[in-house]
C-alpha cells in the first residue's frame, strides 16, 4: 500500500488528525498548490507523474531524517499524482511537535527536501491546450 | 549481464518507451549503460550526465552494475 503517494484529492484535516497528540503544542500544515498566474501563462492544471517505488522510498527517507533531527516530531505527508487543477493542493505535509519552532523547521525541511530529490515530474497544461514539461530552474 | 533501464517524463517521451533491457559486459558501470542506451533509443533529451538511480537509490556514473539491476534515468525533478 502506498503511504505517501495518492491519486485522490488531499485531505488536510485527516493529515492533521494523524499527527495530533496531547504532547504536541505546535502543529504546522504546509500545502503546495498548483499556481496559475499571468506570467506563468494561465495554467489550467498539472499532470504529476512519478517513479513510484523510488518516490515512496525517498519521501520515507526524508520523513525519517526529519524525525531524527527534530525529536518528538509527528509527521504525515502526501503527494498527489495525476491531474491536479489550478488552485488545488498537490502536496500536503503535517508536522506536530512539542513546540512550534521545531514544527516550523521540520515542515520547511521536509518540503525543501521533497522538492530537491523526490522523482516526481510535472506536465503543465495551459489554457491554450498546449502542454509542457516543467524543468525547475530553482529548488 | 542484463540491466533493466527505466525512463521517465521527457526522457521516456523522446525515447518512445519507458523500459529498455540492456545486455552489458560484466563489470559495466552506469556510464556504460548510458552509452549503450544511446545506441538503442533516441536519448537526445538526456544530457551528458543525467541523474541516475540504481535500484531506487541515486548513483554516480562510475558505480559498477550487477545482473538484474534497475537503472533509472531521471529528468530534473519537479515534485512538491
Amino acid at each position: 500500500m502506498p503511504r505517501y503517494l495518492t491519486d485522490e484529492p488531499l485531505d488536510p484535516a485527516r493529515l492533521l488528525a494523524e499527527v495530533a497528540s496531547p504532547g504536541c503544542g505546535g502543529t504546522v500544515l504546509f500545502l503546495g498548490t498548483v499556481r496559475s498566474s499571468e506570467e506563468d501563462g494561465d495554467i489550467e492544471g498539472i499532470d504529476y507523474s512519478a517513479y513510484h517505488e523510488m518516490a515512496e522510498a525517498e519521501i520515507a527517507r526524508i520523513v525519517d531524517e526529519a524525525r531524527q533531527r527534530w525529536a518528538g516530531a509527528r509527521m504525515a505527508a502526501r503527494h498527489r499524482l495525476g491531474w491536479v487543477s489550478a488552485g488545488e493542493a498537490s502536496v500536503a505535509i503535517a508536522v506536530a511537535c512539542p513546540h512550534r519552532a521545531d514544527a516550523y523547521a521540520a515542515s520547511r525541511f521536509v518540503i525543501d527536501e521533497i522538492k530537491r530529490s523526490v522523482p516526481i515530474w510535472k506536465r503543465e497544461r495551459l489554457a491554450s491546450g498546449a502542454t509542457r514539461w516543467v524543468e525547475p530552474a530553482h529548488a | 549481464m542484463k540491466v533493466h533501464v527505466r525512463l521517465f517524463a521527457s526522457y521516456a517521451e523522446a525515447a518512445g518507451r519507458s523500459e529498455v533491457v540492456l545486455e552489458l559486459p560484466d563489470g559495466s558501470r552506469v556510464a556504460d549503460a548510458l552509452t549503450a542506451l544511446r545506441t538503442q533509443v533516441d536519448a537526445s533529451r538526456l544530457p551528458p550526465s543525467p541523474l541516475v538511480a540504481v535500484n531506487r537509490r541515486y548513483a554516480k556514473g562510475e558505480l559498477a552494475l550487477a545482473d538484474g539491476d534497475e537503472v533509472a534515468f531521471i529528468p530534473p525533478v519537479a515534485g512538491g
